[in-house]
């Protein structure tokens, strides 16, 4: 007789138009860290809110200790024991960690707050765990990595035993990651039970015990992470095979399509120069890669490069022509695509129609609009055969919300919608961040047949895999400035680590006298 | 039977014309009971009948209703489609001050003879109005001056340089009377003819500048730009989109919206003959620029949701003058009038609590009727366990 802490048995939840979990069962274990693996909109997140009383199933229970429980909202999930750390965090930007953590417990007297308990508290559990927090600073002022830890502690100080992490390593450096397993295996050695919703696969293999597969919104089953392999786990998540080394043929490299000479791109944060004197080439049929560890000025230099900022000095040319003073729109015109990095800031108009978020870069071209008057039948036949052809998954077809599509669908869109576009040069910002491996396999293809067919590409990466293995040409940035250009097939991945931690560089002439 | 019932409610919900038509109507009915609660504190005897007349009086003079949502319908248009590109234009009463300066100049300094001279002094408004709603908007596209504070400033420059060029104009401004001349025949709107009130062509035309807003608005490129910048900026601005010049645009639109309203009003024939609508350049602000704000919130800055925001204000302005028969001050009915604008500018939060608290009982039963539900899943799953343990 196993014995479980909390067993969800045979959840339904359905949503207009689409049933996210559909008989779904999910055993954790006391003191297991077990892993929630599925594409995007596979319906985990879902699940998970499911037990932390976000939403109701239609169907099924929730038992914890062999016991049937209700939980209809986050509170009732808290007296349980159940805590979650969101994907975007819960925190109050302008209080202080303290009060972030003991926001909704207030220990007061008639009253009043009385923090200096709840003080000694969290220092003591901060300094157990080795979380390093400091209790005083304001939430505003401190890292992505440190505010996920405020969110830990909240869990901590409540006392919660089972522990919810809706992808939590998304938004963390490659360092943090590490330190965030180590963290969760404590966690687990302590008897703390752990659900760990991600698709990042070598995070499973790492410190998972076990792990639930959802795929579509059903449940394909569970398996021991001992005596499964990354590529077995991968085909249960997509159902079917998934390379990880991306095949490509040699590239076949022919004329100059981007050429940045010496450009500067003053900071918004700080007086020095974000982007200081960047010079490289980008030719046809070849895919480079801009790598750099977050920060380093890779927004500020897409920025300029695609006329959202202006640059303080130097040239870019596109086709040979001169682009450095054009309009976004010019650019466009002359064959620039732009996957951004932040999808819904610039990606995207949530509050449109998939339809109308898939011309945006297209709506005033005359198969779209006739002496003003958008041809909305043509925009639709266009959406939806750019639906079919990308596999773009949504609640009600071509006139769902945006912002009511999963994160890796509004992704798929705009990447449909960029690629689809008359290009010369594709721009990708991050293009698989937070995407599952199946949609960053098709992500991946897509950018090589684009290389293939002939087209720049230029890729701006933070994650090395990605780097290592989409890559014609590598151009490593610090502080603005680019350190060093490698070949992906002659150099290793702690080469490449070194250049973009500032611990190496090369003095890197004119590029293209290097070619 | 019940079933089909509850989901088709569930849907009717979930369609966001339908929310903001109920919040709408949920400001106004909210509205009604405060103002009904302010009439009962006044004179208590009267509540019911004075409330009466408020409510239902504006029905026995239709025609008027319709000739005082004119103004107010073209105001309301300026707010709410610069809103569409999240500006807020209050300085609509500005614009139609100056609209209406334009058309009383044409109509007075000009010689032209039959329509030809009420379509130039509409076109004149027009023309006026646009001014007003460029200054702002050139502030804001390449300055960054935020339009809000521009264009209240411009209500005041607008109002006080009006009344100074009337007053100093002696063909326009008769000083005695401290009001400006009567308009010459052929400058005004031609009537439409109902006996007893000034309801004029100026609401139909009112109407179809409504419907051609929204057919810009839903159908053209522009209004598509415009929506897209409204909704999100960066993005606009991503895709290309001119984004200063379509705050340029779009503030000259509306202003010329505004300035259309201000030549409506003032070019109205007047039913007694040989007169016609004045202007008193006696340093206040054109009212109809901010009822125009309360007539924008109400309709949800739809233009057609506009047009039946200015006609219900309208309506509730002329039943507002009958209370006085029972004794009420006409303040009363602006007091309602402000109680309805003030939960209008709610409208969108009480939009989600009305849609939170209906999802909730409906929730509520689904869980009711859920939870017996589980409870005979409960059973199976051990009668399932059961069986597992025995094959084991």
């Amino acid at each position: 007789m196993e014995n479980y802490i909390i067993e969800m048995l045979n959840i339904t939840k359905k949503f207009p138009g689409i049933i996210a979990n559909d008989n779904i069962t999910l055993k954790l274990k006391k003191g297991e860290i077990h892993a929630l693996l599925g594409e995007n909109g596979a319906g985990k997140s879902t699940l998970m809110s499911v037990l932390f009383g976000l939403y109701q199933a239609e169907n099924g229970e929730i038992r914890k200790n062999g016991k049937v429980v209700r939980i209809n909202n986050p509170n009732d999930a808290n007296t349980l024991g159940i805590g979650m750390v969101h994907q975007h965090f819960k925190l109050v930007e302008i209080f202080t960690v303290l009060e972030n953590i003991i926001l909704g417990v207030e220990p007061n007297k008639m009253g009043f707050l009385e923090k200096k308990e709840a003080r000694k508290r969290v220092i003591e559990l901060s300094e157990r765990y080795g979380l390093k927090v400091d209790p005083d600073a304001l939430i505003e002022d401190i890292t992505v990595g440190m505010q996920q830890r405020v969110e830990i502690l909240k869990m901590l100080y409540r006392d919660n035993e089972i522990l919810i992490f809706d992808e939590p390593t998304a938004v963390l450096t490659p360092q943090e990651i590490k330190e965030l397993l180590q963290i969760m295996k404590e966690f687990a050695q302590e008897g703390k039970s752990i659900l760990f919703i991600t698709h990042k696969l070598n995070e499973i293999m790492e410190v998972a015990d076990r792990c639930t597969v959802l795929r579509k919104g059903k449940y394909v089953g569970t398996v021991n992470v001992k005596d499964t392999t990354k590529e077995e786990l991968s085909k249960m998540m997509v159902g079917r095979d998934i390379s990880f080394s991306v095949d490509k043929k040699e590239a076949n490299v022919g004329e100059i399509v981007l050429s940045v000479k010496n450009l500067t791109v003053s900071s918004k944060t700080h007086k020095n120069n974000a982007v200081k004197n960047v010079t490289f080439d980008v030719r046809a049929g070849e895919i480079v890669c801009l790598a750099g560890i977050e920060g380093n000025g890779q927004t500020e230099f897409v920025n300029a490069l695609t006329g959202l900022e202006k640059p303080n000095s130097g040239i870019i040319k596109l086709c040979g022509k001169d682009m450095t003073k054009s309009s976004i729109r010019q650019r466009s015109i002359n064959g620039m695509s732009h996957i951004p990095e932040d999808r819904q800031k610039h990606g995207l108009v949530l509050d449109y129609k998939l339809e109308e978020n898939l011309v945006l870069q297209r709506y005033w071209q005359p198969e779209f609009q006739r002496r003003g008057f958008i041809k909305f039948d043509s925009v639709r036949k266009y959406a939806e055969k750019l639906i079919k052809k990308y596999d773009i998954r949504s609640g009600q077809g071509s006139s769902t919300i945006v912002r009511s599509m999963s994160g890796g669908n509004q992704q798929k869109a705009i990447v449909a919608r960029e690629i689809d576009k008359e290009h010369q040069l594709l721009i990708a910002v991050q293009p698989t961040r937070g995407l599952d491996v199946g949609a960053i396999e098709y992500v991946h293809k897509q950018l090589i047949k684009r290389r293939d067919a002939g087209k720049a590409v230029f890729i701006v990466s933070l994650e090395l895999e990605e780097v290592m293995n989409v890559s014609d040409r590598i151009l490593v940035i610090y502080e603005g400035e680019i350190v060093g250009e490698l070949n992906p097939k002659t150099t290793t991945v702690e080469e490449l680590g070194l250049y973009m931690s500032g611990a190496k560089r090369d003095v890197v002439k004119e590029i293209s006298d290097a070619e | 039977m019940q079933n089909k019932k509850r989901f088709s409610f569930k849907n009717l919900t979930q369609i966001s014309g339908f929310s903001s038509f109920s919040s709408a109507l949920m400001a106004i009915l909210l509205g009604l009971v405060f103002g009904f609660i302010v009439m009962l504190i006044a004179i208590p005897g009267n509540a019911l009948a004075g409330f009466q007349h408020v409510v239902l009086g504006g029905f026995n003079r239709i025609a008027d209703v319709f000739y005082f949502a004119t103004p107010i319908l073209m105001t309301g248009l300026a707010v709410g489609f610069a809103f569409k590109m999240g500006l807020f234009n209050i300085g609509a009463s500005g614009q139609y001050t100056m609209g209406m300066f334009f058309a009383l100049y044409v109509g007075f300094m000009w010689n032209l003879s039959g329509s030809m001279h009420w379509i130039a002094a509409i076109l004149a408004g027009m023309l006026g109005g646009m001014l007003w709603g460029f200054i702002p908007g050139i502030f804001k596209a390449l300055l960054n001056v935020n339009e809000v504070i521009t264009s209240i400033m411009f209500n005041y420059i607008g109002m006080y340089l009006v009344d100074m060029l009337i007053q100093g104009n002696s063909l326009m401004y008769i000083s005695t009377k401290a009001r400006t001349n009567y308009l010459p025949s052929d400058v005004q709107i031609p009537s439409l003819g109902i006996s007893g009130s000034n309801v004029n062509f100026g609401i139909v035309f009112a109407i179809i500048i409504s419907i051609i807003l929204y057919i810009v608005l839903q159908k053209t490129t522009f209004g598509y730009e415009l929506k897209a910048t409204g909704f999100n900026k960066n993005a606009s601005k991503y895709a290309g989109m001119k984004g200063k010049s379509n705050i340029i645009i779009t503030m000259i639109i509306a202003g010329g919206l505004a300035g259309l309203g201000g030549a409506f009003a003032i070019l109205a024939p007047s039913a007694i003959e040989g007169s016609s609508m004045t202007y008193e350049p006696i340093n206040i602000i054109a009212a109809n620029g901010f009822t125009g704000i309360a007539v924008a919130l109400l309709g949800n800055s739809h233009p057609i949701g506009i047009i039946f925001s200015s006609v219900f204000i309208s309506h509730i302005q002329r039943g507002g003058t009958l209370a006085s028969l029972v004794g009420y001050k006409p303040e009363i009915i602006d007091v309602v009038i402000a109680v309805i604008i003030y939960f209008s500018a709610f409208a969108m939060i009480m939009n989600s609590a009305l849609a939170r608290f209906v999802k909730n009982r409906l929730k509520k039963k689904d869980s009711d009727h859920g939870a017996s539900e589980s409870e005979k899943t409960q059973i199976d799953f051990n009668e399932v366990n059961y069986k597992t343990k025995e094959a084991e």
